[in-house]
């Protein structure tokens, strides 16, 4: 049992929303009936389609594994419960309603049968290799937020990080299944962390919680035996659940919105990560369920199930006695974050950790919004420290290069402004149509300064084919030139020497002259004699 | 599952709207009137009702032109909270049509022209108010003796007769006089402060007779909207700070040449109601908390400047309306250090 340590930093603003949690702790974790119908997703999003291991009209068992997935991310996919494969194709789901990602549907048969394993790894003699497949053989990723698949997380963490952070702050109000999971299954949670600090080489773990999850801290401190691991409670208070702040109230260190805490030596998991990871290693259990809160005042029996990856959500809410009379609305996730569900039809899927089936009393629309005062109450509770005002202001002008200015990009969409603001503005739906349009803008900006790019650089090879071709036709021309210039040189030459050595015409006429009449005298004087002058031969 | 339309996140509110911000507000106008009634008179009860009925009749009036619903924008309690503060600043002794163009300057002008709340640069109060000063500045001067200094307050009858703008009747002079402010800027001449407070009926125990009253029942509303944290504590303590601060550099130990000690200064004129019930409407101040120290600072600054150097007796609402001029300034050079960014 250890003591738990005190935060090292403290959160700007925030906000204390009633916390509504014990509606949903008043029971152990159950589990819900056998759903009819179950719909698996079985591709990640921004993956290629995985490589399916069954089609339409197979029976497969309990925890068979449906897809194998084919990126470099991708995980696996199994099968929560025994029954036939009756489509396979893109089904709408709780977090991309409009329906891209491919789904396998089974109908469930009631079976009694333990889930189809893969065999236990031990974690010391396994290796990083073999840990980081069973993860992606398990089909595990991120139970806690966006679902990023867990053994690439690790991987980027393996040698970078000395911290592990086990991010149990539940701030958010109605969500109790982080609660409930350590409250119950603390052990198993921590064995999951220290199998990753084993493995990313990691020297400490600290646990943050908040305060008002008080049998969750009892049993984690009564389940932390290793030193390496440090309770840290925390005053409750949202957001402080947004990773980079948690990182920061806990280790004193600020991390950048948006940059991965790995790069500041920190690895941050939520327990329902671990627990899945602990499960696959040491127990070969592929992640078919997940503990999640059914909450909401339109829920006679509300609480933390153990859930089917696949049930549809009208199914679940059924098992825990919707009243529709009073039901206004679905929330999968939080009344801060959490998106309204359109259809009851959509999977709870392995980020769903609540389903929020309230009522108009529970949680009233909001009235017509009225003009900014510009009271900055935002500003206040405002965990990055923006100016939402101002934002609000740019927002409404149009003016989105002052908001980048005002670092828009850096609002992690908590809603504490919105929580806040008396005008009840939908200040985090303008941001996110605000940041929307900025990065469009910079896409565009990109693509435009790519072309101009390409442009250029068009411009310049042209440029420089022409310079080149120029001064290959100049040093042709020029090489001609010279050509043209030697040979002139050399007939020049020619006849000069000719020239100077031949003997002038007058002077060849004048020796021919000379010889004619040297000859003539010659015949004069031979005739007499009779002797042929030179070299006539002898009658 | 319903067929509206899904709102984004989050769907969950505190709850407290605009109009609950401006009720508190005037909540916590009651002590300061509660103090100018009992020195002042009939003539602040008939301000209190005037301007504020002419505020919101003016807002129903251009929202009408406009082809606006009048009725919700009426009840954010704006106009109404905005006609309060006017009828705070303008002497007892206002007749009913200086009210009512203040209203008309501050609702019409300072306020729909702009686009109505939220949208006005300008303190709308403190517009009206200023127009007015330089318009009429006899009528807007024209303060009364508060009572137990001067022979008597006005009665019922006389008072409204001022309200109804027959003051021919009354011998009006018999009333009024010089405020402390006033009375340091003029007559302190070659005495020391010590010899002017003995000489002076006006002046009481820290500063203006009666006006101390007055600004203590704003500094108690200002309190109570401290503590449920309507404003924050920013531009006051700045503003009086740069008050006290600036008074006490110049008192000169209270020669014939001081302006005042600070006392005179916090306690005196429109400084309680200035800083926290002036200076602090979120419109037209500075946003960030940064950013509010700097405007309360200047505020502070100017409101003493124009006390000690100009022709003015008091000066926080030209102050206060510099301070709208530098807000969107200030608000550029304060950003905050955004989270996860290096400095």
């Amino acid at each position: 049992m250890s003591l738990p340590t005190s935060p090292r930093a403290r959160m700007h603003g925030g906000i204390n929303p009633p916390g509504n949690k014990q509606q949903s702790l008043r029971h152990p974790i159950r589990r819900l009936p056998l759903p009819p119908q179950l719909i698996v997703p079985v591709q990640q999003r921004g993956e290629p389609l995985p490589e399916l291991l069954i089609g339409i009209g197979d029976r497969v068992e309990k925890g068979q594994c449906l897809a194998r997935g084919r990126g470099e991310r991708a995980v696996s996919s199994h099968a929560p419960a025994a029954g036939v494969v009756t489509d396979i194709g893109a089904q709408p789901l709780p977090d991309d309603q409009a329906g891209g990602v491919t789904c396998v549907t089974i109908a469930t048969e009631p079976c009694v049968a333990s889930a189809r394993c893969l065999p236990p790894l031990d974690p010391v003699e396994c290796g990083n290799e073999m840990f980081l497949q069973r993860l992606r053989d398990a089909g595990i990723t991120g139970l806690g937020g966006a679902g990023f698949p867990t053994h690439a997380k690790v991987r980027a963490a393996i040698g970078r990080v000395e911290t592990l952070i086990v991010n149990a702050t539940e701030c958010e109000p109605f969500i109790t299944a982080d609660a409930a999971l350590l409250q119950e299954r603390a052990a198993d949670v921590l064995r999951g962390a220290s199998l990753l600090l084993q493995i990313t080489g990691a020297t400490r773990c600290l646990v943050g919680i908040q305060d008002d999850a008080p049998a969750a801290i009892a049993s984690l401190q009564a389940a932390m035996t290793d030193a390496r691991f440090q309770l840290c409670v925390l005053p409750a208070r949202y957001p402080h659940g947004a990773e980079a702040l948690l990182v920061h109230v806990l280790t004193g260190r600020e991390v950048p919105m948006g940059r991965p805490a790995i790069d500041y030596g920190v690895l941050c998991h939520n327990p329902a990560t671990l627990h899945a990871v602990a499960r696959a290693v040491l127990h070969g259990e592929p992640l078919i369920s997940r503990v999640m809160t059914l909450t909401g005042a339109a829920l006679r029996d509300p609480g933390n199930y153990d859930v089917l990856i696949g049930t549809p959500v009208a199914v679940a809410l059924q098992a825990c006695g919707l009243d529709e009379w009073q039901h206004s609305r679905s929330l999968a996730g939080g009344p801060l974050l959490g998106v309204e569900l359109q259809q009851a039809t959509v999977p709870l899927i392995k980020t769903s950790n609540c389903i929020l089936a309230t009522t108009e009393a529970e949680l009233p629309r909001p009235p017509p919004s009225q003009p900014c005062i510009r009271c900055g109450l935002c500003a206040d509770v405002c965990p990055v420290r923006l100016l939402p005002q101002q934002l609000h202001w740019f927002w409404r002008s149009g003016e989105l290069d002052k908001a980048a200015s005002h670092h828009l990009e850096d609002c992690i969409d908590c809603g504490a402004c919105a929580y806040v603001c008396p005008s009840t503005i939908p200040l985090v739906q303008q941001f996110r149509l605000a940041k929307t349009s900025l990065a469009e803008q910079c896409a565009r900006q990109r693509q435009a300064d790519r072309a101009r790019e390409r442009f250029e650089a068009h411009q310049a090879r042209v440029a420089t084919q022409q310079r080149l071709d120029e001064q290959r036709r100049r040093e042709r021309a020029a090489l001609l030139q010279r050509k043209q210039a030697e040979a002139a040189a050399r007939t020049e030459t020619v006849n000069a020497v000719t020239a100077s050595s031949a003997p002038s015409p007058q002077d060849v006429i004048a020796a021919a002259l000379a010889r004619v009449q040297a000859r003539k005298a010659a015949k004069r004087t031979a005739e007499p004699t009779a002797l042929p002058p030179e070299g006539e031969a002898p009658p | 599952m319903n067929n509206r339309a899904a709102a984004g996140s989050p769907h969950m509110h505190l709850g407290h709207g605009t109009s609950q911000v401006m009720q508190l507000v005037l909540l916590a106008t009651v002590p300061g009137f509660t103090a100018l009634f009992f020195c002042f008179g009939w003539g602040v009860l008939f301000n209190l009702l005037w301007v504020p009925a002419c505020a919101l009749a003016c807002e129903a009036a251009v929202l009408k032109l406009r082809q606006r619903p009048p009725l919700p924008t009426l009840r954010d309690c704006s106009a109404l909270l905005t006609g309060v503060l006017l009828a705070a600043a303008l002497p007892p002794t206002a007749p009913w049509w200086l009210g009512l163009l203040g209203s008309m300057l501050a609702i019409v002008l300072a306020k729909q022209l702009y686009g109505g709340l939220g949208f006005n640069p300008f303190n709308p109060a403190m517009v009206g108010y200023a127009a007015l000063l330089l318009a009429f500045p006899v009528e807007m001067t024209r303060w009364l003796l508060p009572r137990d200094v001067g022979d008597a307050l006005p009665d019922f009858a006389t008072a409204l007769g001022l309200f109804l703008g027959r003051e021919t009747l009354t011998p009006i002079d018999a009333y009024t006089g010089a405020t402390a402010l006033a009375v340091f800027r003029e007559e302190l001449g070659g005495q020391t402060v010590a010899e002017l407070w003995q000489s002076s009926p006006v002046l009481g125990r820290w500063s203006g007779a009666g006006w101390e009253w007055v600004n203590g029942g704003f500094l108690l509303g200002g309190l109570f909207l401290l503590y449920r944290r309507v404003i924050g504590w920013q531009i006051p303590a700045t503003l009086l700070g740069a008050l006290a601060l600036l008074s006490a550099l110049c008192h000169d130990g209270g020669s014939s040449a001081s302006h005042g000690p600070p006392l005179l200064h916090l306690f005196g004129g429109a400084s309680m109601l200035g800083a926290f019930f002036i200076a602090t409407d979120p419109v037209t101040a500075a946003t960030s908390a940064r950013g509010r120290l700097v405007y309360g600072a200047l505020i502070g600054s100017v409101t003493f400047c124009l006390r000690a150097f100009s022709s003015y007796p008091d000066g926080v609402a030209f102050a206060v309306l510099l301070g709208n001029f530098a807000a969107p300034f200030i608000d550029r050079c304060t950003q905050p250090r955004v989270q996860g960014q290096q400095q």
